[in-house]
């Protein structure tokens, strides 16, 4: 039914069109084809007056209607650092560009009217004005000018990554059809090493690889608020499992594209948590009414605010529904949420993935790991090891050789491990009594003889190492514990992987 | 000065026009009396012109009535589509208890798609520079066809042969390519991420594959005939803007769509041989894929790099179309002929170092944006010569309010407004909030869509009586431009206001995010709208096919008054365009209302102590 009346009014406009057509060609035969002409004339020329001031007053009244739904006006300020500075450089342009659009309106339509045709008009007959021409070449030019170097001050500055050295935090948002994964670093505030063929599904979504300490301690959140502090310098590393996505912050202006195999960033900084900004909202009227039309009496719109975070770039038939809500709390209240986090490794895979299943899960180090962290064990008795705590540790103080390692089964030291023992040489060179006794120790795991004599040897490694820089042998002993002396949990891989450990003992100074 | 009267052009042809031996060779038509060499396997540029525009209006209504079905799934995402069912069939998904119909998402995507991908290529590159070209690259600079007529007619053939693969991947089970019409892998490129990148993806490109054919065999003749079929006279500084428009646009096509074509078989390569050219690091389907090394970045390049350029073959022969009609209606020279002509290879220089302006949100390194952004703001300076031009040609003129012209004067308006929010994405930091929201979307539909619409309209009013021996209907010509041109601004102009609220592209259904779901009402309106303004291009097809068989007759063969060469041949031109000589040309084409004669037609001779008008 709906069908034929659909058809049934095609045909109509169809045949009123005709009839128009016709009518129109008849009445101009009756009437005289000039004069016609000349009415049409005229009335397409007043019309184009009228339409143009129409429209003018149109945008105009528009852009003032929709003044508090537009981000960087009213209440929707930027939430974050680098905002304003786009804003300010949009409205710039909006000032060159709106002066432009109303002139040339103006003109274009008012000589349409003023040079309609009359007979016996005479025309100008103007091919071309130098001067003119130059006048309107130079000046866009000059304009364009300024917006490039406006625009590309604040791009340089939006884009800028975080320097060496600068306090951030770094997150990391992974998309995927149709949601967003976010890892948060944990206490060593690093995020650890992920790769796509780790990945397995409902056991290691993220295929995050945990050979790498600095995994050990990450957060991951697949659903519910994503929590930020105020204030703090974001890093956030975008990426993405299988096809383009685009880490979308309205807010904030934060957009970059999420790619499988080419990791890309986003650097900001939030500058008001959602209840500041809600109370923003609350002073305007379009934000006063029922966040829910069929709800009279429910929370307003302003009370249920909240910072979304969205796709951005077509990824099927899901991309409309990547949504996640970014909560930004106080640095207080941040450190409080934190703390009732709890990591995914020892959560989720340690003691409950079967040790050697997964490749990721192995004992080996990558070897891309050569920054120093802090692994939020409780369990580790040594002191934290540095060059400052070798130069003030006390006869007798023990210290924790973390990033000293061996392959596996073997006295032999990884490449990775001559970092920190070049700062044991050092210290040795500066302090030129001090004598010291390194200790070799294992896991519970195996033949205790074996363990022992490979903790031997690999104490008897590192003394090979050091004496190859030149330290004389006499100031150092080695010793081989194997499993005797454990300092943490043997049951558990994280402790295990504790206990295998290379200690160095002040024994004399 | 010697006030010359009017001389039909046969009279002045045949006096003192050039004899190429064409008239003891040929006797006209006499090769193409047959049906199907006529009308079907023509290799009349004339014919060929008229099959470019009657497919691309065939595919101009496809595209058009798919946005309004998206349209309608945006503007009243709970209405009942069930009357859809008898079109759309299994992609209106009715449930079960309430027995409402709704648009898959899935087909949402692919109506998206093909909408784009059909009116870009299809409609606005085929069926604008296609028919224009076609139609006036010969008449224009007096000659009697194209270089080769039959590479001419390959070029439609393989056109036509691209629509019928387009179009059968419509009725695919898993409907068309559903991706966007940019088609990023790696949704493009893996059919588990997209039931339209399947067979409707290989499809897509095969489609697309032929129509770079089609586009490179009419580009090498246009720009073949361009410059050695120029009849006598016929310098390159006397020739009207349109063919330098589509010179122009010709070289652009030549360069530009190749590098398209590469990208398109790398794609193949990563979709059924295995490489790995845009593909890396991907887990999907619950398993990780082989494919390691590759970039989905390097597509967009290679895209961009054609997609750039391409809308400037889209827009370039509408500003030419633009500048001829502005000048013959406005009784006027074009202001500024040769800042025009410069102009128009400055916009077409530029158009090739500006494509990542596409891809600042890309992954690109961010240094690099530098350069195009500026390189795609100073575009903004040859453009705005070129308005201020078309204006100043207005000034001081006799103006006629016919449909072409208002078409015309249409097109100026929407270049202005959709070129000056131009100047906002160009730049890099303003183009964070707003890319790939609705603000993109209402700036090149504006400035490249409903201008190069608006740029087509002008060009059919104006020679359809070129065409067909008729005129179109003005009175309906003109409720055509005025409700098209109020119905865009309405449909595009709000569309601003979403994108500067952050509203995406490519949504679905706004109902998930607060941030995005304040602006139901204004859908609303933009989809109303929409429907009216399809309605009145309904209007347009009626009158156009009305037109051809019962228009009103064209009784002279210069009805606008027009210097130039085309409206010289008889008022139904035969292949070979004249009958006897060849005009020769003695002036530019826009001595209007020189030395206070109305025009002065090209063929017209220099009168004793005469300046040349573009001196």
């Amino acid at each position: 039914m709906t069908t034929l009346i659909v058809l049934a009014s095609i045909v109509l406009l169809i045949i009123v069109a005709i009839q128009i057509g016709k009518i129109s060609e008849l009445s101009s035969k009756i009437r005289g084809e000039e004069a016609s002409k000349t009415d049409s004339n005229d009335f397409n020329a007043i019309f184009g007056v009228v339409f143009m001031a129409s429209f003018l007053i149109f945008c105009f009244a528009t852009a003032w209607y929709y003044r508090n739904y537009l981000l960087g006006y009213g209440p929707l300020q930027s939430a974050s650092a680098h905002g304003p500075g786009i804003h300010r450089l949009f409205n710039v342009t909006l000032f060159f560009t709106v002066i432009v659009f109303v002139l040339t309106h103006i003109a274009l339509y008012w000589f349409g009217y003023k040079y309609r045709e009359q007979k016996g008009r005479k025309v100008l007959f103007i091919p071309h004005d130098n001067k003119l021409e130059v006048i309107w070449t130079a000046v866009p030019a000059v304009v364009m000018c300024g917006l490039v170097v406006g625009g590309l001050w604040v791009w340089n500055d939006v884009m800028a990554d975080v320097k060496e050295g600068e306090d951030f935090m770094e997150i990391e948002a992974t998309a995927h059809q149709f949601a967003w994964d976010i890892r948060y670093p944990g206490p060593d505030n690093a995020l650890g090493t992920k790769y796509f063929r780790n990945i397995v599904p409902g056991t290691n979504d993220l295929g995050i690889d945990f050979n790498d300490p600095k995994s050990l301690d990450d957060v991951i959140s697949s659903s519910g608020d994503i929590v930020l502090p105020k204030g703090k310098k974001l890093r956030v590393r975008i990426t993405s499992k299988d096809v383009l996505h685009n880490f979308y912050l309205p807010h904030f202006q934060v957009k970059m594209d999420a790619i499988p195999g080419l990791p890309t960033y986003w650097v900001l900084t939030p500058t008001k948590t959602t209840e500041e900004y809600r109370q923003e909202l609350k002073k305007y009227k379009e934000y006063q009414v029922p966040a829910n039309a069929d709800e009279p009496n429910g929370p307003k719109k302003w009370e249920v605010f909240n910072f979304e975070l969205a796709c951005a770039e077509l990824c099927g038939n899901g991309h409309f529904s990547m949504r996640r809500v970014i909560k930004i709390v106080s640095n207080e209240e941040y450190q409080k949420w934190a703390l009732t986090q709890k990591a995914f490794f020892p959560d989720n895979i340690d003691g409950k993935v079967e040790i050697g299943k997964y490749p990721w899960y192995g004992s080996k180090v990558n070897k891309e790991v050569t920054t120093i962290p802090s692994i939020p064990l409780k369990s580790v008795q040594s002191i934290e090891f540095s060059s400052d705590a070798l130069t003030n540790a006390k006869v007798g103080e023990v210290l924790n050789l973390k990033h000293v390692n061996f392959a596996t089964g073997k006295a032999v030291l990884t490449p990775e491990s001559t970092i920190e023992l070049d700062i044991v040489v050092n210290a040795m060179v500066k302090n030129t009594g001090m004598t010291v006794e390194v200790d070799g120790h294992t896991d519970n795991v195996g033949n205790e003889d074996k363990n022992k004599s490979l903790s031997q040897a690999r104490a008897k490694a590192v003394l090979d190492y050091v004496s190859s820089k030149g330290i004389d042998m006499k100031r150092m002993t080695a010793m081989g514990y194997g499993s005797a002396a454990p300092i943490a949990d043997n049951n558990t891989e994280i402790g295990r992987r504790t206990n295998r450990r290379t200690e160095f003992k002040i024994v004399k100074k | 000065m010697a006030n010359l009267t009017y001389q039909d052009p046969e009279i002045v042809i045949e006096k003192s026009g050039w004899n190429d031996g064409f008239h003891d060779e040929h006797h006209g038509d006499k090769y193409q009396s047959g049906f199907i060499s006529h009308y079907v396997f023509s290799t009349d540029h004339k014919m060929i012109s008229k099959q470019f525009l009657i497919t691309g209006m065939i595919w101009a209504l496809i595209g058009a009535a798919m946005s309004i079905v998206f349209r309608l799934q945006l503007g009243f995402p709970e209405a009942d589509l069930i009357w859809l069912k008898p079109i759309l069939g299994k992609w209106i998904v009715v449930n079960a208890d309430t027995d409402i119909g709704k648009l898959s998402p899935d087909f949402y995507y692919a109506l998206v798609t093909m909408h784009g991908t059909i009116i870009v290529f299809f409609v606005l590159t085929a069926g604008l520079s296609g028919t224009f070209s076609n139609l006036l690259i010969p008449l224009q600079i007096g000659a009697r066809d194209m270089a080769s007529g039959f590479m001419n007619m390959l070029s439609y053939w393989f056109f036509f042969l691209s629509s019928v693969v387009m179009f059968y991947s419509l009725f695919l089970n898993t409907g068309p390519f559903a991706g966007g019409w940019t088609a990023y892998p790696p949704l493009s490129a893996l059919p588990q991420a997209s039931m339209g990148s399947g067979a409707g993806m290989t499809l897509w490109i095969v489609s697309l594959t032929l129509f770079v054919v089609s586009i490179l065999l009419g580009g090498i003749n246009y720009i073949t005939t361009v410059l050695n079929l120029r009849t006598k006279g016929m310098t390159m500084w006397r020739m009207p803007l349109t063919i330098w428009a589509f010179l122009v646009t010709a070289i652009i096509g030549l360069l530009s769509f190749p590098v398209l074509a590469s990208a398109f078989f790398l794609m193949m390569f990563d979709r059924g041989l295995g490489t790995s050219f845009y593909l890396s690091d991907i887990f999907i389907g619950g398993k990780a894929l082989e494919h390691v090394g590759g970039s989905p970045v390097l597509y967009q390049h290679l895209f961009w790099f054609l997609g750039h350029p391409e809308v400037y073959i889209i827009i370039l022969p509408a500003m030419g179309i633009v500048s001829e009609v502005l000048s013959v209606h406005a009784r006027k020279p074009v202001f500024g002929y040769r800042a025009m002509v410069y102009s128009i290879l400055a916009i077409a220089f530029l158009s090739f170092i500006v494509w990542a302006h596409h891809m600042f949100m890309s992954g690109v390194n961010p240094f690099i944006s530098n350069f195009f952004v500026l390189f795609t703001l100073i575009i903004a300076v040859p453009s705005a010569v070129k308005v201020f031009n078309w204006i100043a040609t207005l000034y001081g003129g006799n103006i006629r309010f016919n449909s072409a012209m208002l078409f015309a004067m249409g097109f100026v308006s929407m270049f202005i407004s959709g070129g000056l929010t131009g100047v906002f994405l160009g730049n890099s930091a303003i183009d964070i909030p707003l890319h790939d929201t609705y603000f993109i979307v209402a700036h090149f539909h504006i400035v490249m869509g409903i201008a190069a619409f608006f740029g087509m309209f002008a060009g059919i009013y104006n020679w359809f009586p070129k065409m067909y021996g008729r005129f179109l209907n003005e009175t309906l010509g003109k409720i055509h431009f005025w409700g098209t041109i109020i119905g865009a601004y309405a449909i595009f102009w709000p569309m601003h206001y979403l994108g500067l609220a952050g509203v995406p592209r490519r949504y679905y259904s706004f109902t998930t995010f607060d941030a995005f779901k304040d602006f139901a009402d204004t859908n609303k309106f933009i989809t109303v709208a929409a429907i009216v303004v399809f309605a009145l291009q309904v209007l347009f097809v009626v009158n156009f096919f009305w037109s051809i068989w019962k228009g009103k007759k064209m009784t002279t063969k210069n009805p606008w008054e027009a210097n130039t060469l085309e409206w010289t041949t008889p008022i139904k031109a035969g292949h070979g365009n004249w009958v006897g000589n060849l005009p020769v040309v003695h002036r530019w084409s826009y001595d209007y209302g020189k030395d206070g004669v109305d025009f002065k037609p090209q063929i017209e001779p220099m009168a004793a102590g005469e300046t040349a008008g573009d001196h």
